[in-house]
């Protein structure tokens, strides 16, 4: 009863092609394994990139039975969302932009398309073409979630990264009994110098300690608002008892400032963090003297 | 009037006479009216009992405002008028940002780390009132 098969067929042309990809599944896998997307990221073994391409068509299979084949949060995805963006991420890592990718993956449709014609022939005109439709949209939704994930795996990359910057950049350093330091690199905004100030003034605390010298070598360029986020944590730290010294001005920093009219004159500056430690120990009442001959260590 | 027995009306700050210094302890919320008596404690209590140096003890102090601030400041000029000095003591680094970022970064007062040091810092002061302001005291 082919008429009636093809009635039925013609009512959901959605479940024909999901049908369809659970039949046909190692055929495409096997298809996809030479397309580039596949065959780049697992260069070890062909059956590798087979069982990548087989778990995806799965979950194409899976998307077209639950009928929603246009939705990106559809629940077959997430079996294949973390195999997706690992792929991704291979291709972008290998220089591939997401142009690229998203041409990769357009070029997974027409052996798809063309083993489905194959398994239609013979059907009516228009049930292809809707067959072909369901195809076509349900591959642009695979696209659009590669995409996704692309996008959300770099995103996530960058706000990992920049709460590490704000954590790494500002290390407290003791370098003697009562005397910290505050090696600050790059530029300096609001929210990194509201960490910076925060975390010298918790170290003066915990480390009793009596200076603090704050050393701007590793910040490129100096304007009127980090000079005014310099002054208000020197301001704070005098505060709390403790002397701040701002060491590592270099000329052309120390040039920009007397050029924007800032008055540091209320800081302690030193030119480098050595001469800033020499003023600290000397405030300490400890000087350090060179020994007449060089040191034997004890065995 | 109440007699000498009464016992000490709510808010009352605690102000201390150790040899020639005063220890005043702040904790908790300090309210207006509070830190308004204690400015005249602290005043009456100078110039009565010839003191030479002020400890202010911050350390229990959680929450300052503009007011706080500027009374702070204010019992620094008055003493400095009655030949005392004043030194604020153990500040916690979150009462720092506030005050800074209130613009009242208190010019003019001295700070110390903990009430050791503020005590440290007026007797070293007071045994060697000849020198100069800046002496470092030595270390033992």
């Amino acid at each position: 009863m082919p008429e009636q098969h093809t009635a039925e067929d013609r009512t959901d042309p959605t479940q024909e092609v999901a049908g369809f990809l659970r039949e046909r599944r190692e055929q495409i896998a096997q298809r996809w394994a030479d397309a580039a997307v596949f065959r780049t990221v697992f260069t070890v073994s062909r059956d590798e990139a087979v069982e990548a391409g087989r778990a995806v068509v799965e979950a194409l299979a899976a998307v077209a039975a639950s009928g929603r084949i246009e939705d990106l949060e559809a629940d077959g995805f997430t079996v294949v969302r973390e195999q997706l963006a690992r792929t991704a991420h291979a291709r972008a890592r290998a220089g591939a932009t997401t142009g690229q990718i998203s041409a990769e993956m357009e070029a997974l449709r027409p052996p798809v398309t063309e083993l489905l014609l194959d398994e239609l022939s013979g059907a009516p005109a228009d049930h292809v073409r809707e067959c072909t439709t369901v195809l076509t949209v349900l591959m642009g939704t695979l696209r659009l979630v590669m995409l996704e994930t692309t996008t959300v795996a770099g995103q996530d990359l960058i706000n990992r990264q920049r709460l590490e910057m704000l954590e790494i950049a500002t290390p407290v350093i003791k370098l003697w009994e009562g005397i910290v330091a505050v090696p600050l690199i790059g530029t300096l905004d609001s929210a990194r110098s509201q960490v910076v100030m925060e975390t010298l003034l918790n170290a003066i605390v915990e480390q009793h300690a009596r200076i603090a010298i704050l050393d701007i070598t590793g910040v490129p360029t100096v304007d009127s608002l980090v000079a005014q986020h310099l002054m208000k944590t020197v301001a704070a730290a005098r505060l709390m008892g403790a002397e701040c010294i701002v060491s590592g001005i270099r000329p052309a920093i120390a040039q920009t400032i007397v050029h924007l009219g800032i008055d540091l004159s209320s800081i302690q500056t030193r030119a480098s963090l050595a001469d800033a430690l020499a003023y600290a120990l000397g405030q300490q009442g400890a000087h350090i003297v060179p020994s007449a001959g060089p040191v034997v260590e004890p065995r | 009037m109440t007699g000498e027995a009464a016992p000490p009306p709510d808010g009352y700050v605690p102000v201390l006479r150790l040899g020639g210094i005063l220890l005043v302890t702040l904790q908790g919320d300090l309210y207006d009216s509070t830190a308004e008596r204690l400015r005249q404690d602290i005043g009456r209590t100078v110039s009565d009992d010839a003191v030479t140096g002020v400890v202010i003890d911050l350390s229990g102090v959680e929450i300052v405002d503009s007011f706080m601030g500027r009374v702070l400041s204010d019992i620094a000029a008055m003493t400095r008028l009655l030949a005392a000095q004043t030194v604020v003591a153990g500040m916690r680094p979150a009462v720092a940002i506030t005050l800074v970022e209130l613009g009242l970064t208190l010019p003019g007062l001295r700070t110390a780390l903990s009430t050791e040091e503020a005590m440290n810092l007026l007797g070293a002061e007071v045994a060697n009132l000849p020198r100069t302001a800046g002496a470092r005291r030595e270390r033992p």
